[in-house]
């Protein structure tokens, strides 16, 4: 592996130049191959080189949700020609997975980091079946809530799940590791938590792809009954089989060479991983460290062996104190970082801060200015209509939950993706009716399709006395994360045609008889008709506002063009439109 | 040659081709041989809001973010961003606004981030080639001439005189 302290200095070798110039085109088209067998330099963001790694690696399928910061990898390694596809829910996109990996295949599940809570179920009791072929599943973090809800850490999860970890610094360190996890997956029939954060992913750094690709077995199906049957009997030697596995892990992660030490002054030493190491190397160039990539389970005879050998040992990590609580629980004296640091990113200027043990407040960053609704986006008028009429509104996770900043303000609770429908309900059934008659469920279609079904499941089998109104804004695409297809647009992840969900149809067939679909428009008050009508009810209502993103107009035709084409093709008639 | 990192942060609100402008740096600098790392934030930033970019190269670098008070240029494409940005810039840095260029004699407004990648290639070593053949391959060709135009005025303009 190139370690990144490794990487040979650019020098003025032009034949080099040339090559990764030509790569860099080729890149650039976006060709759906990278000749592997050159040496060349790619600037290539962390999700791609997770991507191209896993093409040459020998991937036989992809699956995920997207979600920032972890969108891209599927799409490029799509791109790549690799095999992917967007599932409904990160759920499924695990199960898919497990799926191709019990088939004996090399297979990679995407998400972000609170993705990986609608996936935990899966993830906790496939570290007991263990797979047969490799599984790494890539959670991608955001500390800081560049875009998300939280920033929840979850290295958490490789601890509670029982699941090594492989945590990379740059997009060098993306593409090398991910081989590792592959290896270490198919050597200890174990998934890998790939864990990476929102600067890790985003930031473009200079790639040299390996010249060989690597070797896949053929899928094939053996049965093992006892490892994948997790009734109890089975599940209760799968457990011991896990903790096996993780100690004989722990002692090969002690020799290996995935956690370099930079030799430096023994004043000071530092203990980091991931993104925070790049900080430490520029903040503290003389310090000794010992960088971790394989975070779980730690090698902690190493951890012991560096913090000895120097005279003060500082753990620089971002977010949570993993490491420096696990480190001091081993019972080594190492120095952590304050509670102000806990919150947001790390960088260059606060790991100076730490290692100055700098209490001080920091400097306020001066506001930018923050995003909002499209000025054409029709979902003004759903928030608009909403507004006026003080709703009490349940929201969700999309573009839309930007309606509830001014000038709207029309959302009053956004928690995870598919909550509008549960919180809606749950605030209809205790509040006092002129309160509950006002309460509205809204979600976008992505996000119904992802977790919002089981809420219009909930609704129809346990009805509000008052009934409810879910506003289902379908604007036919996953816009928030840069317009993903989903099962509702009739749409593979590479926009061709595929299998689609009929919102209406789905609603109908669950008993939902005021199910209305209307395209909001500017200059009439057809929306707010309908919504006073549905508001005025003891009913169930659902409203499905439909008008495709205005960002994705000119995409749309020529997807369906291309649709249009392949149907002339196998029927040899004309098209419906 | 020792070649020190030089830091570099573009600032702009979403659709401004702030992203676009750090790519077409950043593939400069790989072109030229150096370490590069750009890093930029996605997300919601797209909806119309703040954007910015940052760009390091030099012989190493480390971090792909450009420390507060490190930016040695800070080229910003929307006038109200320069002050949520000023932090940014080091003493003495170089701060590039949309008045570097005559917005008259841009075939567009949309070339404004081409215009002042030219006036701030005055101030980096990268050769005009280098930087032509990014803008040839990082967009669609139809829109070369316009963007090579663009960034010649940029690199012509008086603001880059200074760089000279």
């Amino acid at each position: 592996m190139h370690h990144s302290d490794e990487i040979p200095l650019p020098g003025g070798d032009f034949s080099d130049f040339y090559l990764s110039l030509r790569q860099w085109v080729l890149y650039k088209l976006r060709r759906s191959s990278i000749d592997m067998n050159e040496t060349n330099r790619l600037l290539l963001s962390g999700d791609e080189a997770i991507a191209l790694a896993a093409r040459h690696a020998g991937v036989a399928l992809g699956a995920g949700y997207p979600g920032t910061p972890s969108t891209e990898i599927l799409e490029a390694f799509s791109e790549y020609g690799g095999k992917a596809q967007w599932s409904p829910n990160e759920k499924v996109a695990l199960e898919v997975a497990i799926g191709a990996a019990f088939g004996g295949a090399r297979a990679l599940a995407t998400m972000k980091h609170v993705g990986l809570n609608v996936a935990s179920d899966p993830l906790f009791t496939a570290a007991y079946t263990g797979v047969s072929g490799a599984l790494v599943i890539v959670s991608a973090d955001d500390p800081g809530m560049a875009s998300s809800q939280n920033e929840q850490d979850n290295r958490r999860y490789a601890v509670a799940a029982g699941l090594p970890m492989l945590e990379p610094s740059d997009s060098q360190e993306a593409y090398d590791l991910f081989f590792e996890a592959v290896e270490i997956s198919e050597r200890w029939n174990i998934p890998v938590l790939f864990r990476v954060t929102t600067r890790v992913c985003h930031s473009y750094t200079v790639v040299r792809p390996r010249e060989t690709n690597g070797t896949a077995r053929p899928a094939n199906f053996e049965r093992d009954i006892k490892s994948r049957v997790m009734i109890p009997a089975y599940a209760r030697a799968a457990h011991r089989r896990l903790r096996r596995k993780l100690g004989e892990m722990e002692a090969w992660n002690e020799k290996c060479h995935l956690n370099p030490v930079i030799p430096g002054d023994k004043a000071l030493g530092i203990i980091t991983s991931g993104i925070s190491f790049m900080h430490v190397r520029e903040a503290a160039p003389q310090a000794s460290v010992l960088k971790l990539a394989f975070t779980y389970p730690l090698p902690m005879k190493r951890i012991e062996q560096f913090v000895s050998g120097v005279e003060r040992c500082v753990v620089i990590e971002e977010g949570d104190p993993y490491l420096v609580d696990a480190i001091r629980a081993a019972g080594l004296n190492v120095e952590g970082k304050a509670e102000m640091y806990r919150f947001g990113e790390l960088d260059v200027p606060r790991v100076r801060r730490i290692l100055n043990r700098d209490l001080t407040p920091e400097p306020a960053k001066p506001p930018g200015k923050p995003p909002q609704l499209c000025d054409a986006c029709q979902y003004r008028i759903v928030f608009e209509a909403l507004r006026k009429r003080d709703c009490i509104v349940a929201g969700d996770i999309g573009c839309y939950t930007l309606g509830v900043l001014q000038p709207f303000e029309a959302i009053d609770s956004c928690v995870c993706m598919g909550a509008s429908l549960g919180v809606g309900l749950g605030l209809r059934h205790v509040l006092p009716e002129p309160q509950a008659k006002r309460v509205v469920s809204v979600i976008g279609d992505s996000t119904f399709i992802h977790s919002g079904i089981n809420g219009l499941v909930e609704m129809v089998y346990n009805p509000p006395p008052n009934g409810h109104v879910l506003i289902i804004l379908d604007n036919s695409t996953t816009a928030m994360t840069g317009h993903q297809e989903h099962p509702g647009t009739g749409r593979s992840l590479d926009h061709e045609p595929a299998g689609k969900v009929v919102i209406e149809d789905l609603s109908r067939s669950l008993g939902v008889k005021r199910t209305f679909v209307i395209e909001p428009r500017f200059g009439t008050n057809e929306f707010d008709q309908l919504l006073n009508d549905c508001l005025s009810r003891n009913e169930l209502s659902v409203i499905i506002a439909r008008r495709p993103c205005i960002l994705i107009a000119k995409q749309l035709k020529q997807y369906e063009a291309r649709a249009c084409e392949g149907e002339k093709k196998e029927e040899n008639v004309a098209c419906c439109n | 040659m020792s070649r020190a990192v030089t830091n570099v942060v573009v600032a702009g609100l979403g659709g401004q081709g702030v992203l676009k402008g750090t790519d077409i740096l950043a593939d400069v600098a790989l072109r030229a041989n150096f370490d590069v790392k750009k890093s930029e934030i996605k997300g919601m930033s797209q909806r119309g809001g703040s954007v910015t970019g940052d760009v390091r190269f030099g012989d190493r670098v480390f971090s792909p973010m450009v420390p507060a008070g490190e930016a040695d240029y800070l080229l910003v494409l929307e006038p109200t961003q320069v002050d949520p940005n000023r932090h940014m810039l080091r003493p003495g840095g170089i701060l590039l606004t949309p008045d570097a260029v005559d917005a008259n004699r841009l075939p567009g407004k949309r070339t404004l981030n081409v215009a002042l990648l030219g006036v701030l290639s005055a101030h980096l070593p990268m050769s005009e080639d280098l930087w032509l053949a990014a803008l040839r391959e990082g967009f669609d060709a139809a829109f070369f001439e316009g963007n090579k135009t663009a960034f010649l005025v940029g690199r012509q303009s008086e603001a880059a005189k200074v760089g000279k």
